[in-house]
């Protein structure tokens, strides 16, 4: 942005300020290696990361920890896997010790197949953590109904899915998206579903705050490559969307002058 | 209920350790991070559904029949 001369962009959630409006996730890569790589790349600032149970066998196995730093990537610890709110709040509790703070991403699935938000749980599970301190970032359909319900409950964003998780199908229903943009006085980020480079533009064009995504840059052929694909996609997005497209016409409009025609 | 082993004279609990019985001779959660050949500064404990903040490890006795979860952070979306 600053080759642009203009003063660097930031948004905000639950009162932390971040630069990058690109989250990723760290799962599915060759290693934590590629993994580290790939999210520098990116350009994010924030990482989500999962919790699980300690390996006993192999205490040393590499560790997340190790490769995708916390000095340099804030950790916004899921709940995936989790069908039911005390669930979320018990693994939740678990990553506010391990990480020492209460910004979380907040999924309760429901079918396995098309791993689609139970939102009718997810609405009571962000209560429960709400009650119990957390900013929480909630995954969800996207529907504006649900959405709004979301942020009365005290959701810190809201997070639609543009298609299900790890599909790369892209922005499905760019309507309600836009719809649930207009309408949320918090961050609202699309979470799931985005492909590729343009798809991440598209969201960010449609008015989101940011993107989130870990597939469509972990199972690309070059995830690194990808990575930065993304980071700048994200940038023009949200440079288009404050710039203004221009209105849509039926004909055409010629660009060089009609006058002083020899 | 605890016994004396008669190998080395530690006590030695039954304790269930992320989901699997286990016998360990670590008289409280520091001790036991250690024995499993874990860092502490990287872990999360849960004993009997109550979180054990990191700072309480050394004064967190081990009893028999305790319910244990270690966890720590892994790569997710």
């Amino acid at each position: 942005m600053d080759d642009l001369f203009l003063a660097p962009e930031t948004w905000s959630v639950a009162g932390r300020t971040f630069t990058s409006r690109l989250i990723v996730g760290t799962g599915k890569y060759k290693d934590y290696a590629q993994n580290a790589a790939a999210a520098r790349a990116s350009g994010a600032e924030i990482v989500t990361v999962a919790v699980r149970r300690v390996n006993l066998t192999d205490p040393n196995q590499p560790m997340l920890m190790d490769y995708v730093r916390q000095d340099e990537f804030t950790y916004l610890p899921n709940t995936a896997g989790c069908f039911t709110g005390e669930e979320a709040v018990r693994t939740l509790r678990l990553a506010r010790e391990a990480g020492g703070w209460n910004l979380v991403k907040l999924e309760v699935l429901s079918d396995p197949k098309t791993l689609y938000p139970d939102m009718e749980e997810t609405l009571r599970s962000l209560k429960l953590l709400v009650k119990d301190g957390f900013d929480v970032m909630v995954y969800c359909s996207d529907d504006p109904v649900y959405a709004r319900k979301l942020e009365e409950a005290g959701a810190a964003a809201i997070m639609p899915l543009a298609a299900p998780i790890g599909s790369g199908l892209g922005i499905q229903n760019p309507v309600t998206l836009r719809i649930i943009v207009e309408n949320a006085k918090v961050p609202v980020l699309v979470d799931a579903g985005v492909g590729t480079a343009s798809e991440a533009a598209e969201a960010m064009e449609l008015g989101c705050d940011a993107v989130l995504m870990n597939t469509a840059i972990a199972e690309a052929k070059d995830p690194i490559r990808m990575a930065r694909a993304m980071k700048y996609a994200v940038m023009a997005g949200r440079d288009a969307y404050l710039a203004g497209r221009m209105p849509r016409k039926l004909y055409a409009d010629p660009s060089s002058p009609l006058a002083g025609l020899i | 209920m605890a016994w004396v082993s008669a190998k080395n004279g530690a006590k030695m609990v039954k304790i269930l350790l992320n989901g699997e019985e286990r016998e360990v001779t670590a008289s409280n959660l520091m001790a036991l991070i250690g024995d499993l050949g874990l860092d502490g500064r990287k872990v999360a404990v849960e004993k009997n559904l109550e979180i054990v903040p990191r700072s309480t490890y050394p004064a967190t006795q081990i009893n028999d029949g305790d319910r244990l979860e270690i966890v720590h952070f892994v790569g997710g979306g």
